[in-house]
C-alpha cells in the first residue's frame, strides 16, 4: 500500500444516538439483526393526525447527559453533543495535542430547535413575553447543535452549520473534507442532528402528503423501493465523524475506519420540493463525487441509498443510482429501520457505510417485499431480507433534501 | 421569611437551574466567579426568584447582584 498523502482524508471516530441505539454499536447491530425504530404515538393530540409514526430514539438522551447540561439544550443539540462526544472520545483526538484552533466542526440539521420554538411559543401564549426561556434563540438557532458540538470539545478553528434539509448531515461531511484538504484545520469534527418529533412538523409533513400513513402496521410502514410504499417515518437522533488527514492521523496512530475519498453537491434547479423524476441532479451528484474520489463506477460495490419510501422520490434516486453506477452496485435503504432523521440522515448513513466497508457486510433493506415495477428499481440489486457479506473497496452515501439539494460522498476501505 | 429561609429557598433555585449543590450555595460566594452562573442563567435565576418569593428583580438591579448574600439582602429588604 502506498504512503498517505497529505490530502487523503480517514475517518477516526464514528458517535450516534438514533432509533436502533445510544450508541454505534447497538444501532449497527439492531439494523444488522433487522430491528425496526418505528413505533405508533399514543399521544392524545395524534388522534387526528393521518400519520402517527415516528422512529424515536432507543435511549432517552436524559440517560446521557447531565439534567443541568440539558436544560440549556434544545434535543436537536443534546442529541447532537451525544454523537459528538462519543465520537471524540472514540477518535482519542482529546489527547492528540492538537491545538485547538485547528479543530473544527461542522454539524447541520434540517429543522433545528423546533422543540424549543414551539414550546416557548406556547409559554408565550399562556404566561407573557416576560416568562419565555433566556435560552431560547441559543436552542432554537439552526447553528445550535454545531455550537453546542463546539463548545463540547473545545473546537476554536470554525464552526459551520450547513443547512440543506435531509442533505444536512452529509453536506456537513463534505465541508468537513474540505476543509481539510484546504488545510484549514488538522481535525474536524462533523455530523448532522434531528430532533423534531411535535405535532407541527408532523402536520405539515402530512399536510404535503409525504408521510407514511400505515398506522396499523408501524416496523411495516418505512418499505423504501416497494410497491407499496406510501411516505417516510419521521425519525429523531444525530450521527458524528471525527474526521482528519491520514497522514496526521497515523502519526498519532489513531484507528481509521475509513477514508473519505470524494465528495461532490448539486442542485435540481427543478421544483422547490419534488425531485427531478430522472434523479437528474442526483445522478450528477454521484458522478462528481466519483471523479472528486478518482474513482469509476466499477469500483463501487455498494449505495446507501437516501431512499425514504416516498413514492416520487425513490424512483427518482433510483434512476440516478442507475445512470451513475451502473446496475452492478448493492444498494441499502436503511431508513427502512431507522426512519427518516432528516438533517441527520446523511452523517448516520455515512457511518452505516463506513461500517458496511470496515465489515464487509451490505445491510438489508426491511419491507421490501414487492419491489415498484419501475424499470430502475427492477434493474438494480437493492439487498433485502437478509445482510449480504461482500467483498467491499469503496461506496457511497447519497443525501437529497427540499429545496434540491443533492450531496454524494464516496467512501473506500482504510 | 427568616434569612435562613431565603437562603435555602435560594439555593434550592441554584440547584435547579444551575446544578449548584446546596451545601456551596453560601452568602459569600460570587456567582460568575465562584458558582459558574452565567448571565442567562441568572436570568431564570431572577424569574425563579420571583415565582418563590414574590420578589421582581429589575434589570437594573439584577446586574448589581453579585452574590449569593446580595440576592439575599435583595429578597429580604423587597419581600411584602
Amino acid at each position: 500500500m502506498s504512503s498517505p498523502s497529505t490530502t487523503d482524508v480517514v475517518v477516526t471516530g464514528l458517535g450516534a444516538t438514533t432509533p436502533l441505539g445510544g450508541d454505534v454499536a447497538t444501532t449497527w447491530e439492531a439494523l444488522l439483526a433487522g430491528r425496526s425504530g418505528v413505533s405508533r404515538i399514543t399521544d392524545d393530540w395524534v388522534k387526528e393526525f393521518p400519520a402517527q409514526l415516528v422512529a424515536r430514539l432507543a435511549t432517552d438522551p436524559a440517560e446521557q447527559i447531565d439534567r443541568v447540561r440539558a436544560r440549556r439544550l434544545d434535543r436537536s443539540q443534546q442529541v447532537a453533543v451525544i454523537a459528538a462526544e462519543q465520537a471524540w472520545a472514540e477518535s482519542g483526538a482529546a489527547d492528540s495535542g492538537v491545538d485547538p484552533v485547528r479543530i473544527a466542526v461542522v454539524f447541520g440539521t434540517g429543522i433545528g430547535g423546533a422543540l424549543t420554538l414551539l414550546g416557548q411559543d406556547d409559554v408565550l401564549e399562556a404566561k407573557g413575553p416576560k416568562r419565555v426561556s433566556p435560552f431560547t434563540i441559543p436552542m432554537l438557532m439552526p447553528n445550535g447543535p454545531a455550537a453546542a458540538v463546539g463548545l463540547a470539545v473545545g473546537a476554536r478553528g470554525g464552526v459551520h452549520a450547513p443547512v440543506s434539509a435531509c442533505a444536512s448531515g452529509a453536506e456537513a461531511i463534505r465541508w468537513g473534507l474540505d476543509l481539510l484538504r484546504l488545510d484549514r484545520a488538522d481535525i474536524v469534527l462533523v455530523g448532522g442532528a434531528e430532533a423534531c418529533v411535535h405535532p407541527l412538523p408532523m402536520a405539515g409533513f402530512a399536510a404535503m402528503r409525504a408521510m407514511s400513513t400505515r398506522n396499523d402496521e408501524p416496523e411495516r410502514a418505512s418499505r423504501p423501493f416497494d410497491k407499496a410504499r406510501d411516505g417516510f417515518v419521521l425519525g429523531e437522533g444525530a450521527a458524528a465523524l471525527v474526521l482528519e488527514r491520514a497522514d496526521s492521523a497515523a502519526a498519532r496512530g489513531a484507528r481509521v475506519h475509513a477514508k473519505v475519498a470524494g465528495a461532490a453537491g448539486t442542485a435540481d434547479g427543478y421544483d422547490l420540493v419534488a425531485p427531478h423524476p430522472e434523479g437528474e441532479g442526483a445522478g450528477r451528484a454521484i458522478t462528481a463525487a466519483l471523479r472528486d474520489a478518482g474513482l469509476s463506477p466499477a469500483d463501487i460495490g455498494h449505495v446507501n441509498a437516501h431512499a425514504t419510501s416516498t413514492p416520487v422520490g425513490d424512483t427518482a434516486e433510483a434512476a440516478a443510482i442507475r445512470s451513475s453506477l451502473g446496475e452492478q452496485v448493492l444498494v441499502s435503504a436503511t431508513k427502512s429501520q431507522t426512519g427518516h432523521l432528516l438533517g441527520a440522515a446523511g452523517a448516520l448513513e455515512s457511518v452505516f457505510t463506513i461500517l458496511a466497508l470496515r465489515e464487509q457486510v451490505v445491510p438489508a433493506t426491511a419491507n421490501l417485499d414487492d419491489p415498484d415495477d419501475d424499470a430502475a428499481v427492477q434493474a438494480l440489486d437493492i439487498v433485502r431480507h437478509e445482510p449480504r457479506r461482500t467483498t467491499l473497496t469503496a461506496a457511497v452515501n447519497d443525501s437529497f433534501g427540499f429545496g434540491g439539494h443533492n450531496i454524494a460522498l464516496v467512501f473506500t476501505t482504510a | 421569611m427568616s434569612t435562613q429561609e431565603i437562603q435555602s429557598g435560594l439555593a434550592e433555585i441554584l440547584e435547579e437551574v444551575a446544578g449548584v449543590a446546596p451545601a456551596d450555595a453560601t452568602p459569600e460566594k460570587s456567582f460568575t466567579d465562584d458558582l459558574d452562573v452565567d448571565s442567562l442563567s441568572m436570568v431564570e435565576i431572577a424569574t425563579a426568584v420571583e415565582d418563590k418569593f414574590g420578589v421582581a428583580i429589575p434589570d437594573d438591579q439584577l446586574a448589581n447582584i453579585k452574590t449569593v448574600g446580595d440576592a439575599i439582602s435583595f429578597i429580604e429588604k423587597n419581600q411584602g
